[in-house]
């Protein structure tokens, strides 16, 4: 059985159809890349399989290990191992990064029938993961990504990532707008994550990161559909020619 | 009409009553400024949707209320009857606090209260027996900041007063642990009126932490209270008052600070309590270099109307003001505030800044925001700042997102709004205190937004 499984997924936004018919398939310790222009419905996906409630799912069906992920609200899809690294991580003014990592694990755990972690036997697990994306001691006291910038934001959605322990992360343009020193540090945590029982969606823009993070399967995402799926060198193959020449050739996953 | 206007005749046959058997009534000065309040009141009457203080508070529920002042004279007080225990007072108590003076029905109960652990050159007294051991330290403040002229209610309190809490903090002492002022309204079964009137005084480079509390025991009551705080030259005091009355109660409350030289005034307000409230902060800075925080956190739900009114007076050079008011409404809550700076003439170099932040958690809960800056001087800095919003989607979602559940999400985004507040008052059991009556409250809030919410609106009032 797969990790993940999408099938034939339509997706509406006000009205509009974003995603028309997509089909998916990812087993534990893969790694997958979508990659495709703006606008072809790359981050609706993701915020659809992580639960945002504002998409309309007016066909299709998803199946995250077995279960039917769209019937589930997003903290339980949280809880049951599904985790999206945000292109655009929302600041939290008044909530201390210390207290909100803890109260996501804590809210994980107890949905897992496991006890809940004090300050104390946290803080140390926490320093370790930090130490990992190069992350100041300075980061916990600071509220949730409030006047980060752009890669610090990043780093701490990676941060969250390692403190939870998905089944399945989902990384949203994580990429996007990092510096080259940003970006290695950003692509170790992912690496450092990569397990047999883990697997990574890995949206992207462009190909850059895929140097970094290398995928065992590329998808192309052109307006709603995937139209091509490929090996790694798909992505080299795109960075090339664009995403005009895969044209609507048909292809599945 | 009518009904107002029998309603100021009970409060006529209230002042009849206490001139013949108040306290302090053989005093000349005391009768004089009793009399004085009750010709200001009796005078005006209560204030109108036409007065431009009140314009957004309807107070046809507590002028249309025949209230009859509570009186208990030297009697045994009324609270024993009413079921009121002492347990239900000792849920208030602040653990780690100097001293407690608790007030049922706005006469001092000595029984409920303790005074043992009172730091050196700090003397707590009730205002009824401090004016009758030794008047002059009571006649030397006593109704002489506190404005009848503009503010009906004062003049009430003005007219009832006779007990309360004195506070006399001499020069250099330090009482940083929370002196704790509690005052509860017993139940009865007639609508209930009473002034507590309070007198704190902090001589120069004396620091205080004051905490007013306010709290009821049910039914219908009116606590109209006032206070004059005294900050002499150089002294640091920081000012708590919580109000969390019953649901049927109302609370009119008046803190009128008047600051010296360099003195630094903090005054924290949290309400969350009460049917219809008005907050009014008067800090005057009258010496130069002086530092004023308002600071406060209102929190409704239901039908509940909370007024605050602020007016700063910056009458010396080289003083700043800072107002911060978070406002958190469901339901069918009301919200006010009313942000009024002055700069006098000669008050140059002023530095004073507003703003005020609010939540609204139903589509039918409503805020009025408006400041209004008056300035005669022409070298000064004044900001001011509004936001009205909802609880944003997108927070909301990202917290869910990391497996906290939908409930526990919005209590987290309504603790750290409520936090902004909190974070400004010092470290201590005054504010472990707030924190805690804080954090049960928004644990109870169950104010939802439905899912089609628009985006948070956030504006800037001019």
């Amino acid at each position: 059985m797969s990790l993940l499984e999408i099938k034939n997924l339509h997706v509406q936004v006000g009205g509009n159809e974003i995603l028309k018919g997509v089909n998916l398939r990812l087993d534990a310790g893969e790694v997958h890349s979508i990659m495709g222009p703006n606008g072809s419905g790359k981050s609706t996906l993701a915020q659809v399989l992580a639960r945002r409630e504002s998409y309309d799912v007016t066909e299709g069906e998803v199946l995250f290990d077995g279960k039917d992920l769209l019937a589930m609200k997003p903290e339980d899809a949280a809880c049951e191992g599904l985790f999206l690294a945000f292109q655009y991580p929302v600041e939290i003014p008044g909530v201390s990064n210390a207290y909100f990592l803890r109260s996501a694990m804590n809210a994980v755990r107890k949905y897992r029938g496991q006890d809940e972690m004090d300050a104390m036997d946290f803080l140390p697990k926490l320093r370790e993961k930090m130490k990992l994306l190069d992350m100041d001691e300075k980061f916990l006291n600071r509220s949730v990504n409030e006047a980060f910038s752009g890669g610090e934001k990043k780093r701490n959605e990676i941060l969250q990532m390692a403190v939870l322990e998905p089944r399945l992360a989902i990384l949203d343009e994580t990429d996007s707008g990092l510096d080259i020193d940003a970006l290695k540090i950003v692509a170790n945590g992912v690496n450092a994550m990569r397990s047999p029982d883990r697997a990574f969606l890995v949206v992207t823009h462009y190909q850059r990161l895929l140097n970094y993070i290398v995928p065992d399967r590329v998808h192309v995402l052109v307006d709603g559909r995937i139209v091509r799926s490929g090996g790694p060198e798909l992505a080299l193959q795109l960075e090339e020619s664009g995403y005009a020449t895969v044209g609507t050739a048909a292809g599945a996953a | 009409m009518a009904s107002a206007i029998q309603s100021l005749e009970s409060y006529a046959e209230g002042f009849a009553r206490l001139e013949k058997e108040a306290v302090g009534r053989e005093l000349p000065w005391l009768r004089d400024l009793r009399e004085r309040g009750f010709a200001r009141f009796s005078e005006t009457g209560f204030p109108t949707l036409r007065d431009e203080d009140w314009r957004f508070t309807n107070l046809a529920p507590i002028t249309q209320t025949p209230f009859r002042l509570v009186r208990n004279g030297h009697a045994a007080p009324s609270w024993n009857e009413s079921g009121f225990t002492f347990a239900h007072a000792s849920a208030a108590f602040i653990p780690g606090a100097a001293c407690r003076l608790v007030f049922v029905d706005g006469r001092f109960v000595p029984n409920l209260s303790s005074l043992d652990a009172l730091p050196p050159g700090v003397t707590v007294a009730s205002v009824a027996a401090e004016l009758a051991k030794n008047s002059a330290s009571i006649q030397a403040h006593l109704g002489r900041y506190l404005d009848i002229q503009r503010d009906p209610f004062c003049a009430l309190s003005t007219a009832f007063i006779e007990d309360g809490a004195f506070v006399h903090v001499q020069k250099n002492a330090m009482a940083e642990a929370p002196i704790h002022l509690l005052f509860i309204s017993a139940s009865h079964d007639f609508p209930a009126v009473t002034h507590p009137r309070n007198l704190i005084v902090v001589e120069e480079s004396a620091h205080a932490t004051i905490v007013e509390e306010y709290v009821s025991s049910g039914g219908k009551a009116l606590c109209n209270t006032a206070t004059e705080l005294v900050a002499g030259d150089n002294a640091v005091v920081s000012h708590y008052m919580i109000e969390r009355e019953d649901a049927e109660a109302f609370n009119v409350s008046t803190l009128r600070i008047q600051q010296g030289r360099s003195a630094n005034v903090a005054s924290h307000s949290v309400l969350i309590g009460g049917a219809l409230v008005r907050n009014n902060v008067h800090p005057v800075l009258s010496g130069e270099g002086g530092e004023c925080l308002i600071n406060g956190l209102f929190v409704g739900g239901d039908r509940q109307h909370l007024d605050n009114y602020m007016l700063v007076e910056h009458a010396s050079p080289h003083c700043g003001s800072r107002q911060f008011y978070n406002g958190i409404l469901s339901g069918h809550a009301h919200g006010v505030f009313h942000g009024r700076i002055i700069v006098h003439k000669d008050a140059q170099k002023t530095d004073a800044k507003q703003t005020n932040r609010n939540l609204l958690l139903s589509d039918t809960a409503q805020i009025d925001t408006k400041p209004q800056l008056e300035i005669y001087a022409d070298d000064v800095k004044c900001t001011h700042g509004a936001t009205i919003g909802q609880i944003e989607e997108d927070a909301l979602f990202y917290l869910r997102s990391r497996g906290i559940d939908e409930a526990s999400a919005r209590r987290l985004l309504l603790m750290a709004f409520a936090n902004e507040c909190v974070d400004r008052m010092k470290e201590g059991p005054a504010r472990a205190h707030v924190e805690t009556l804080i954090r049960e409250y928004v644990a109870g809030v169950t104010g939802s937004v439905s899912r089609e919410a628009p985006e948070a609106a956030v504006g800037e009032a001019k």
